[in-house]
């Protein structure tokens, strides 16, 4: 089985990574490279040491963006969805922070947070932020009735029901707001550097862009979309482990 | 109004061996009264059931027992002691099961045990006895998705047994397992009755799964509920488990159930 869902894996990357290659070839626009063009310059950057460079300017805001959004997200999920009066009076920050145009509002950040790292995390946890924060809150208000009883009828305690039954209850779901939170992180740490700052893996899009070198462009952009499908697996198999029995079978890659 | 029947040939096992008793007690949803002043004793170590149409407030009596629930009014004693919420000397056995998904079948058995802070080698002995004891012996370490519904059953039996309370209260435990399944578990049931010295209080809605467990049947009405009609089948209760289902009281005391309830079904 694991080795059928490989060669599928294998076979769709080849379809869409030849699908690139034959649209960069025709070509469809002057400014599409070939798959093997973005491959070429990808391995140049990586050899040069832009691309490393680039990162670590990127992943700054990126990790510490996306650990305070798991980490407050996850906490104020867990109270909002807990308690009825900071639902009513918390909840509506973040529908609103959810469905807010960000790029409007990034010169707002600017004015108030400068252009270093703050504004840039303050961006990523925007993004990020929202989803976790919701999905965690309606994951612990769905916590099945039974399993609450069950618990306070075998003289459990409020913090043996939220330890034991309420969080890990909750956890697939609280994992389906991470993903979709680190994903939502990770375009807003691109969209940070492209709008305030362009620095890191931005300034490669915007500098490859104005002096027209598209291979260099696109395979930065396809350099982020890797790091984020690694992360995002990365934190599957951390949900495998933390809770085996859970497997409700995803389908993440 | 309640109206007692009593087989000739047995002697009424002491009734004065109350080990729980509801006295007086209401319970109302808002305006919705889902209990009026109802009065119901418990005999010790014996199985009565509730039984009634749906919505006749069974489960909230049983719930309330439990201490889940507050009634509105009235109070429950258990060994003589009143009940304010959940306590050591009742444990509940759900529909569903209410089963922990992520633990297994181990760590759900011996959630109890856990939960009254027990430690681990301990309370898995204890554990691993009732498992063997439910018939679930190798499968300690599966999960509850790996099981079907009636072992699923067996596992939530067993939590209820390790914990070693002196009532057990099941809420319709076997209206979840197939009839097959069901059949096996009814009679484990009176299996269980005679063997362990504890209370059992089952609600069902399937009158002859009542009548074929219990010692006493109490029958409860809708709207709001109250106990309508006690019946202790007491004939053929020492009979072989295979000879109940045909014996003419078993029949009988069937029937005249369905005749009181008919009305109330609709």
């Amino acid at each position: 089985m694991a080795n059928r869902s490989l060669y599928l894996k294998i076979l769709s990357a080849v379809i869409i990574f030849g699908a690139w290659e034959i649209a960069g070839r025709i070509p469809v626009s002057y400014a599409f490279p070939t798959f093997l063009e973005s491959m070429a310059a990808l391995g140049n950057m990586a050899l040069d040491g832009r691309l490393w460079e680039a990162y670590a300017e990127t992943l700054r805001p990126l990790v510490v963006g996306v650990a305070i959004s798991t980490v407050l997200g996850i906490g104020l999920g867990l109270w909002i969805g807990l308690s009825k009066f900071f639902d009513w009076l918390v909840s509506p920050i973040f529908i609103v922070m959810q469905s807010a145009p960000l790029a409007a509002l990034i010169p707002l950040l600017v004015m108030a947070y400068g252009i270093g790292l703050t504004s840039k995390v303050f961006v990523v946890c925007i993004m990020a932020m929202p989803v976790i924060v919701l999905n965690t809150a309606s994951a612990v208000r769905h916590t099945p009735e039974s399993m609450k009883e069950m618990c306070k009828s075998f003289l459990g305690t409020r913090t043996d029901m939220l330890i034991k039954i309420i969080i890990p209850a909750a956890s697939p779901l609280i994992f389906s707001g991470l993903r979709l939170g680190v994903s939502a992180g990770f375009i807003g740490a691109i969209l940070a550097e492209l709008k305030i700052t362009p620095t890191g893996v931005g300034d490669i899009i915007t500098f490859s862009r104005s002096i027209a070198d598209y291979p260099s462009m696109y395979a930065a952009i396809f350099s982020i979309i890797v790091l984020a499908v690694l992360f995002l697996n990365l934190l599957e198999r951390t949900e495998k482990t933390l809770f085996k029995g859970h497997d409700r079978g995803y389908v993440s890659d | 109004m309640s109206l007692i029947k009593e087989a000739p040939a047995t002697a009424e096992p002491a009734l004065s061996e109350i080990a729980v008793s509801v006295r007086n007690i209401s319970k109302n949803y808002g305006a919705v009264e889902a209990l009026k002043d109802l009065t119901l004793e418990f005999p010790r170590g014996q199985l009565t059931s509730l039984l009634g149409p749906s919505g006749c407030g069974k489960t909230t009596l049983l719930k309330i027992i439990a201490g889940l629930l507050e009634p509105t009014s009235g109070e429950v004693e258990v060994n003589g002691k009143p009940v304010t919420g959940p306590g050591p000397n009742r444990a509940f056995v759900f529909q569903d099961f209410a089963l922990l998904p992520w633990a297994t079948v181990m760590r759900n058995v011996a959630f109890g045990l856990e939960l009254r802070s027990i430690n681990k080698s301990k309370r898995e002995d204890i554990a691993a006895k009732y498992i063997k004891e439910v018939g679930l012996g190798g499968f300690e370490n599966s999960y509850p998705h790996e099981l079907s519904g009636g072992m699923r059953q067996r596992v939530g039996l067993a939590r209820a047994l390790s914990v070693d309370a002196k009532v057990l209260l099941m809420d319709e435990p076997f209206s979840a397992v197939d009839e097959q399944t069901r059949r096996k578990f009814q009679e484990d049931l009176l299996g269980l009755v005679q063997n362990e010295n504890k209370t059992f209080i089952f609600v069902t809605h399937s009158i002859e799964e009542a009548v074929y467990v219990s010692d006493q049947i109490a029958i409860l009405l809708p709207r709001p509920s109250r106990v309508s009609e006690i019946i202790r089948p007491s004939g053929f209760r020492h009979k072989d488990h295979d000879q109940i289902r045909r014996d003419p009281e078993y029949l009988d005391i069937v029937d005249d159930i369905w005749a009181s309830l008919r009305s109330y079904v609709e």
